[in-house]
């Protein structure tokens, strides 16, 4: 059973220099204990979909399409029932999440305030659960009485889960949760990210421009690319075969250590993201792309089966249509 | 270690072109005015406890370790941007001058990248202004075959990859993408001809997609010219796709040192191994990740900086070879283990493990 | 060791079009252009704030009177010895603000006022954004003793009341144009330093100023280049508001009695006034319009500041 469903979700921003659509047309589905990881380069339009879901987006902002959330149809709430969803059937982690706390109030305190505000249960009974979560998040309960700044960066980002898990959701939406933290420790947070969403059976949308950490945690990925999904499929499978010449570069910007291939030879992606409202014409990754042909400045591809439970947007896909000149 | 490597010998590094040694660099730490004016003194915070490092002509050495660990310290050291409290830094053998006029020649050979080029650009300033800035502060080389102003910044802006140069003159940061910030900030380094440069992760706030091309740009600096580059990172993948060699650093000091072949693919001390073991890598096998956090550098362990969280001293490893009250009580230095590769760690030459 | 081959991955080009098709530009035309390019994008700016611009042709109004409007008064409306007028006239068509106590013209009186009120005004305006740049920069950039030593300087000047040191060295120096000037930049500058201060403060730890260090460059350098630069739009702020301030103080001068006598200004106008009874006598063609005025002035100023303000701190907030 799908715990999100996302359908046909377009997002345009409402700004002073017109309208910009950040998000085109993008379907995504995340089951009941699965990790989906959703990748991309900055403005692609990832962190838009975050804030798609649980509805944080500018006021003005153009959404359309459909968001299911456990069995809520996100996009037609009222505001109280928007609030009581938030929370309590998704909530989300940030990248800057560490910077959010409140440095004059206790960790504790700061953990209760969603179990509170959604009335689950009583103060002393909030209290425990706290207790409870900080355990599960790696931390001696003791720490409920410290404030923001007795903590480490990662120590932070493990309270913001614990946060996010307070009201028991069963998604948890990851935007760069581990960015701003050093590899060490970013290590830790994935294992515990990956250790709790297996026992709680959570559903987890895990955000990140860094490929080779969603292929750590997520189960399935899906790449974006100017606001649209590129690719789709098993973790495993996409970063070792990409199908899409963007997933590609992608993957290479990773190297495997020991692999002689990349040594020496760092490579990468030439040119820049497109800009949102001069999206190229034909496929939008054409302009860069390695593998270019005539047909992919004019045929705008869908996303064609590219193998087994694999999907891919381009015309060099298995199941792509016989196109003039594409030769496979 | 089966497959013999062909052993870099140390006549083969070549020329040493920036020598540090016994570096130290401690901040002060405060106390409040008033805790101050009743004789209570901060704890002073060792960033740099010791360091040697010697980078070669033509070579790219990586400064690895996590945050914290002194190297983007270092770095800072070797630019002249702060003041060591110990220890020398040597350029082509001169020790490196305090004066003005002194520091300022050794900037025109020793240029610096940044970890955020968007910070790094002065917001005022146009593409044009930046990379001239360093010319205008050096002035513009002379002789017969000088060239004016304008040509070295747009040989620059060209050599950095910014094409054609002419179109990016007017431009200000905030109209570049990331990529391209950072390709100004090489090409404002690269004006003056320099024989060094110092990047502090030169690429860990740009996309992932950017990051290839940025590094493949400082690679093909040396070639022609023998730049050499020390490269700061917390990212041992990167290290395996540029560097010649690598430092591992903990906590102040230099853990383990050799070429990149050797340090990442047979790493000798157990820190090297722990920072391998968390290099994100697809089908990533439960790898063990060392838990917890480096100490604070105002309470350095003693013995061996690291024994508080060697896996080899946590399984009883140390205990059973009898070197851990040395671990645990006895200082220790770089040693070599291999021809160039030199390791800190009480377990070496005890075989490797089980 | 083994030397590594990094393949030669060209750089993208980002335009396909050949470098001979663009004309090479001399630096100093690049930076006229820069200039203009931003100056008309500042002026995009300021065109749509209201306020600014009725403040703006107030404050272009005021300058012209001014800088011509003595021109066309005859030497004898404001002369004492030869004033044709008969004293404490009321408007009339011959005398449109009256007359005064010698029998000059109100009018000729304000118009040729302006010229000495508004050059008080700019002048020491200069001297105050200079000692506030100066010391704030100083203050903010070094840091350690100086900065201790310069701030607590800053900090008596802003305690202390401006107006009795004012007196105090307008009666030591003597009333002249000069030290009028001279006394309203040092008893305001402390203002602009601490604004400054703080601005060279966040600008000092950015990232791009070390890099101005690393490329070898000096605290001169640093400073022209990089601090001076990002703490010029505060000061350019400031400056406006400070032209209103300073007017203002030069009226209160005036009117203490401690203007500088041979010169006609709108506060010299109005202690005169009062000097001779004015007020109780009800003439007030003599004290309304010059006071009219020094509001009106003080307003343009004032809007401009505000409008600017509006415009450049939002940005500095965003960098």
């Amino acid at each position: 059973m799908s715990v999100l469903s996302v359908r046909d979700l377009s997002v345009e921003y409402r700004t002073t220099g017109g309208d910009v659509p950040a998000v085109r047309g993008v379907d995504l589905e995340v089951d009941r204990g699965e990790v989906l990881g959703l990748a991309g380069e900055s403005g692609c339009g990832k962190s838009t979909i975050a804030g798609a879901i649980l509805r944080l987006l500018p006021a003005k902002t153009k959404i359309t399409g459909r968001i299911e959330l456990d069995g809520n149809d996100i996009l037609e709430l009222t505001p109280g029932k928007l609030r009581a969803v938030r929370w309590t059937a998704g909530s989300i982690v940030f990248q800057g999440a560490m910077h959010a706390m409140n440095p004059v109030q206790r960790i504790g305190e700061q953990i209760m305030e969603p179990i509170l505000v959604h009335g689950q249960s009583g103060e002393r009974e909030a209290r425990m659960r706290a207790g409870t979560l900080l355990e599960q998040v790696g931390l001696p309960t003791r720490r409920l009485d410290d404030y923001p700044h007795e903590l480490s960066g990662g120590q932070k980002q493990r309270i913001m889960i614990a946060m996010a898990l307070a009201c028991s959701p069963s998604l948890i939406v990851a935007d760069e949760p581990t960015t701003a933290l050093d590899v060490m420790v970013q290590a830790q947070v994935l294992q515990l990210l990956r250790t709790l969403q297996h026992d709680l059976g959570l559903a987890l949308l895990f955000i990140t421009h860094d490929l080779s950490v969603l292929v750590e945690v997520a189960d399935r990925l899906a790449i974006m690319y100017a606001g649209k999904v590129v690719e789709q499929g098993g973790a495993e499978a996409v970063f070792h075969s990409p199908a899409h010449p963007y997933t590609k570069a992608l993957a290479a910007a990773f190297p495997a250590i020991g692999d002689m291939r990349f040594r020496g030879r760092p490579s990468g992606l030439g040119g820049d993201p497109p800009d949102p409202q001069q999206i190229p014409t034909g496929c939008p990754f054409h302009p860069r792309c390695a593998e270019v042909i005539p047909a992919c400045s004019s045929v705008v591809p869908e996303l064609w089966t590219a193998g087994p439970a694999r999907l891919a947007a381009c015309v060099h896909v298995s199941g792509a249509p016989a196109l003039e000149g594409v030769s496979r | 270690m089966s497959d013999p490597q062909p052993e870099p010998d140390v006549a083969e590094l070549g020329v040493p072109v920036v020598e540090v040694e016994d570096l130290e660099v401690n901040f002060k730490g405060r106390v409040g005015f008033f805790a101050g004016l009743l004789g209570r003194k901060g704890f002073d915070a060792k960033a740099v406890d010791g360091v040697s490092i010697t980078l070669y002509e033509g070579e790219v050495l990586a400064l690895a370790g996590e945050s914290g660990c002194g190297k983007t310290t270092t770095a800072r050291a070797i630019m002249g941007l702060l003041i060591p409290d110990a220890g020398t830094i040597r350029y082509r053998g001169e020790p490196l001058a305090r004066s003005r006029r002194g520091l300022r020649g050794y900037r025109k050979q020793v240029q610096m990248v940044f970890q955020d080029p968007t910070a790094a650009l002065n917001p005022r300033q146009t593409i044009y202004e930046i990379v001239a800035e360093a010319l205008r502060i050096h002035g513009v080389p002379g002789g017969p075959d000088a060239k004016t102003e304008e040509q070295l910044v747009a040989r620059a802006l060209s050599r950095a990859g910014l094409r054609p140069p002419e179109r990016f003159y007017l431009l200000y940061p905030h109209e570049l993408s990331g990529g391209q910030r950072q390709r100004v900030v090489i090409a404002g380094a690269l004006v003056v001809d320099p024989a060094v440069i110092v990047a502090d992760e030169p690429v860990s706030n740009l996309d992932a997609s950017v990051r290839g091309e940025i590094l493949a740009l400082l690679m093909k600096l040396r070639e022609g010219s023998r730049i050499s580059i020390l490269i700061v990172t917390h990212d041992l993948g990167l290290a395996w796709t540029v560097a010649d060699r690598v430092a591992v650093m903990y906590l102040g000091r230099v853990v383990e040192v050799g070429p990149a072949e050797e340090v990442l693919q047979r790493p000798k001390h157990p820190y090297t191994k722990a920072l391998l073991n968390v290099v994100p890598e697809a089908g990533g096998t439960e790898r063990p990740i060392l838990q917890g956090e480096p100490p604070d550098p105002t309470r350095i362990p003693k013995g061996c900086r690291f024994h508080p969280r060697c896996p080899v001293v946590a399984s009883g490893r140390a205990e059973r070879l009898g070197i851990l009250n040395r671990c645990v009580s006895e200082d220790l230095a770089l040693e070599e283990i291999a021809p160039g590769h030199d390791v800190a760690c009480y377990l070496k030459g005890l075989g490797e493990e089980p | 060791m083994q030397t590594l081959d990094p393949t030669p991955s060209e750089p993208p080009v980002l335009v396909e079009e050949p470098a001979d098709l663009v004309p090479p530009k001399s630096p100093r035309r690049i930076g006229w252009a820069r200039r203009r390019r931003a100056l008309s994008a500042f002026w995009k700016t300021y065109r749509r704030s209201r306020m600014g611009m009725v403040g703006l042709v107030m404050m272009i109004l005021f300058i012209l009177l001014a800088v011509f409007g003595p021109l066309f008064v005859p030497a004898r409306n404001v002369s004492v010895a030869f004033a044709t007028g008969k004293p404490f006239q009321p408007p009339s068509l011959q005398w449109p603000l009256g007359t005064d106590n010698f029998g000059r013209s109100v009018l000729s009186l304000i118009v040729v006022g302006s010229r000495i009120s508004l050059i008080v005004g700019f002048a020491a305006t200069v001297v105050t954004m200079v000692l506030g740049a100066g010391i704030g920069i100083a203050s903010g950039f070094y840091g350690g003793k100086t900065d201790t030593l310069l701030n607590a300087l800053t900090n008596w000047f802003l305690v202390i009341p401006w107006i009795a040191l004012a007196i105090v060295m307008a009666s030591i120096l003597g009333p002249t144009l000069l030290n009028i000037i001279l006394i309203i930049g040092i008893t305001s500058w402390a203002g602009t330093a601490r604004l400054v201060r703080a601005q060279a403060l966040t600008v000092k730890e950015r990232p791009y100023v070390e890099r101005a260090r690393a490329l070898g460059g000096g605290d001169v350098h640093t400073i022209a280049h990089h601090i001076l630069p990002n703490v010029m739009p505060v000061i350019f702020a400031n400056t406006v508001l400070t032209v209103a301030l300073s007017i203002l103080a030069e009226t209160t001068l005036s009117l203490l009695g401690l203007g500088d006598p041979n010169s006609i200004s709108w506060g010299g106008i109005i202690n005169e006034a009062f000097q001779a009874g004015a007020l109780s006598a009800g003439y007030w063609w003599w004290i309304i319009p010059p006071g009219v005025m020094i509001v009106l002035v003080v307003l343009a100023f004032t809007m401009c500041g505000y409008a600017l303000d509006e415009i450049i701190n939002p940005r500095l907030r965003e960098r």
